[in-house]
């Protein structure tokens, strides 16, 4: 092939142009293969965020709502068994919540957003076994809290693990946030996150 | 007769067969003193169709929304479909097996150094594919170790530090790491999308890069020529019609070698697959005959033997380095590891290819470094605890001074032999 009388910048620069068109091209023909892994509408719907009304919840009383198969509790603490909490620290594992157990507004000593108000994902951290709620004081739980009936695992009023049982981390606050004084939306950020 | 040749010439005309078959088979001239070690290329040629001819054979059977019934189908109603299951769940070990011996016949006589730095990087393409391979197809069967083993491999995913890059603080990282591995399951939590979108991976799009990598590999190969246990270039003498004077033709002397190699392992297989098709737990995990339980945790969840070595290394670090978790530097040294392998023909400074030729300190770095890699593959199916981890985190420092301490300087502590010009052995 001949060279003669090509125009060869001319040439480079049309390369370089069909070359960037093609590549834009190829890159939005991959949307829809990247896409399509994410979960679909079925899977969204199922995993969509849930709202528990708060508003007739006894002091003590338990709620427990399922979200993307897990069960959601929600329980209403008085205002002594938050003020509790703080004597507990020193039979914990993680009593400041340093662990990565629960979204950045629920990582105080008492785990939540507002202190009236608990929300725990019910499943114990060491096997999977949902633990039972001991609202008032037992053999194993002087001050109440979650006790595991699978293997011993205790856990306090805010979810803490006790020192010397065998799951390792504390309960996992699940995402959520307050859209009125007495709906929490579990799984969602939309609302409000502050106390 | 003739017709039959006309046909060849016919088609010869078209494609280059009989020019291919020379080149490849008749007219490929291989060292004539290759040994022992050189059984485990054409043993993973072996193995591959295996799991090709089983794989294709339990599609038939299996289907992804019933995962672990339609195992447990072909296990018990379909007919023979015990041995084609256990054909292909044994055959993935096999594989593993015969490619780290391949690997470290490379690591013995240098097989990887000049010219041969294509077919090294090829067959390490090939290893990572594989892993891959192997970790989908064992989530499968959702059993219980499917469940939580692949738990544990996506949540990876979300442990990438992706907080290193200037532009994302430690929160954003968190997030982009749980939309990644909300991308991969396809779900909010492990689904039949999850083994759905395994499934095809497994069975369509690994099995075409791998069988692409490995054709690849054998080309560059046949480019370059096969090294041999002495190291020595055979193409460098060659008599007076052009052919290595040390080298045969391929076909027949190194199929006819082969076909026994072959024997003897398939008899190995078998029994393997009709005695110990579990291995006692390392070929198919005990929790995995349970089916998937999202409330139930394994008490030790383990890989399978064949990424023990990783497994260790990425448990290894438990050391929040330069604000960098220990999680992420876990996942550091594990992708390390593999990614250190695809540089060894650049670190390898040693002038002497062969371990015949190299001086002690070579010989016994390789050792260590050969006991080292089985120590980890053990450790990584154990429970870290006390000693396990210890001992994990000491056989991972060796394992990167290995490369980038040992394999770039050691020549300069030691005396090589002379290598010979000709090879030596062989008949």
């Amino acid at each position: 092939m001949s060279n003669d009388g090509v125009n060869t910048s001319r040439r480079t620069f049309l390369i370089g142009l069909t070359s960037a068109v093609g590549a834009a091209g190829a890159l939005g023909a991959a949307v829809p293969f990247v896409k399509s892994w994410q979960p679909s509408a079925k899977a969204e719907n199922a995993g969509a965020p849930v709202q528990v009304d708060i508003s007739k919840l006894e002091m003590g009383q338990r709620v427990v709502q399922e979200w993307r198969g897990q069960p959601v509790w929600v329980i209403r603490r008085s205002e002594e068994t938050v003020s509790a909490l703080d004597a507990l620290n020193d039979q914990l594992k993680d009593p400041q919540s340093e662990q990565d157990q629960q979204p950045a507004y629920a990582s105080s000593l008492w785990r939540s957003i507002k202190k009236e108000y608990l929300i725990l994902i019910g499943i114990c951290t060491h096997l999977g076994c949902s633990p039972l709620y001991e609202e008032e004081p037992t053999v194993e739980l002087k001050e109440g809290g979650f006790f595991c009936p699978c293997h011993g695992s205790k856990f306090d009023l805010a979810g803490r693990v006790y020192q010397g049982v065998p799951a390792p981390t504390n309960m996992v606050v699940p995402p959520h946030s307050y859209l009125s004084e007495s709906v929490v939306i579990v799984g969602s950020e939309e609302g409000e996150t502050k106390a | 007769m003739r017709m039959v040749n006309g046909l060849i010439d016919w088609v010869d005309a078209r494609l280059p067969v009989v020019n291919s078959y020379k080149k490849h088979m008749s007219e490929y001239y291989a060292p004539k003193n290759f040994n022992f070690w050189y059984y485990f290329g054409v043993l993973s040629m072996v193995v591959l169709v295996n799991q090709l001819l089983t794989g294709i054979w339990l599609t038939m059977f299996y289907s992804p929304s019933q995962g672990f019934e339609s195992v447990e189908f072909i296990m018990r109603d379909v007919q023979w479909g015990w041995l084609i299951r256990y054909m292909h769940a044994v055959g993935a070990s096999a594989f593993f097996a015969v490619v780290y011996l391949h690997m470290f016949r490379g690591l013995l006589y240098g097989s990887y150094k000049p010219p041969r730095e294509l077919v090294w990087i090829f067959g390490m393409l090939i290893y990572v594919a594989l892993m891959a391979e192997g970790f989908l197809g064992y989530v499968l069967p959702w059993g219980n170790m499917s469940y939580w083993g692949a738990q544990v491999i996506i949540s990876l995913a979300g442990a990438i530090p992706f907080d290193i890059l200037p532009f994302i603080d430690a929160k954003d990282a968190k997030e982009i790491g749980d939309a990644l591995t909300t991308w991969v399951r396809g779900d909010y939590l492990l689904s039949t999308a999850t083994v759905n979108k395994f499934f095809a991976l497994h069975v369509v799009a690994i099995p075409l890069v791998l069988v692409a990598l490995v054709f690849l590999h054998i080309l560059a190969l046949h480019e370059v020529g096969s090294n041999n246990p002495d190291g020595v270039e055979i193409k460098q003498n060659k008599d007076e019609n052009g052919i290595p004077r040390d080298g045969i033709p391929f076909h027949p002397y190194y199929t006819v070698k082969d076909l026994p190699g072959v024997i003897i392992f398939l008899i190995i297989f078998a029994v393997v697959v009709f005695f110990f098709p579990t291995g006692g737990g390392y070929l198919i995990e005990k929790p995995n005959f349970v089916p998937a339980d999202p409330l139930k945790t394994p008490d030790h969840i383990a890989p399978v033997w064949y990424y023990g070595p990783y497994y260790a290394m990425l448990r290894a670090t438990t050391i929040d380095w330069f604000g960098m978790s220990s999680k992420a530097w876990g996942l550091i040294a594990m992708g390390g590891g593999i990614v250190v392998l695809f540089l060894l023909p650049w670190l390898d400074r040693h002038p002497v290819k062969s371990i015949r030729y190299k001086g002690w300190l070579s010989k016994l770095l390789l050792l260590v470094f050969a006991a080292d890699f089985v120590m980890l593959g053990y450790l990584g199916t154990q429970p870290a605890s006390g000693l396990a981890k210890t001992l994990a985190q000491i056989g991972t420092v060796y394992y990167f001074a290995f490369f980038f301490i040992g394999l770039p300087l050691a020549h300069r502590f030691e005396k090589a032999k002379p290598v010979p010009e000709r090879v030596t052995g062989g008949h």
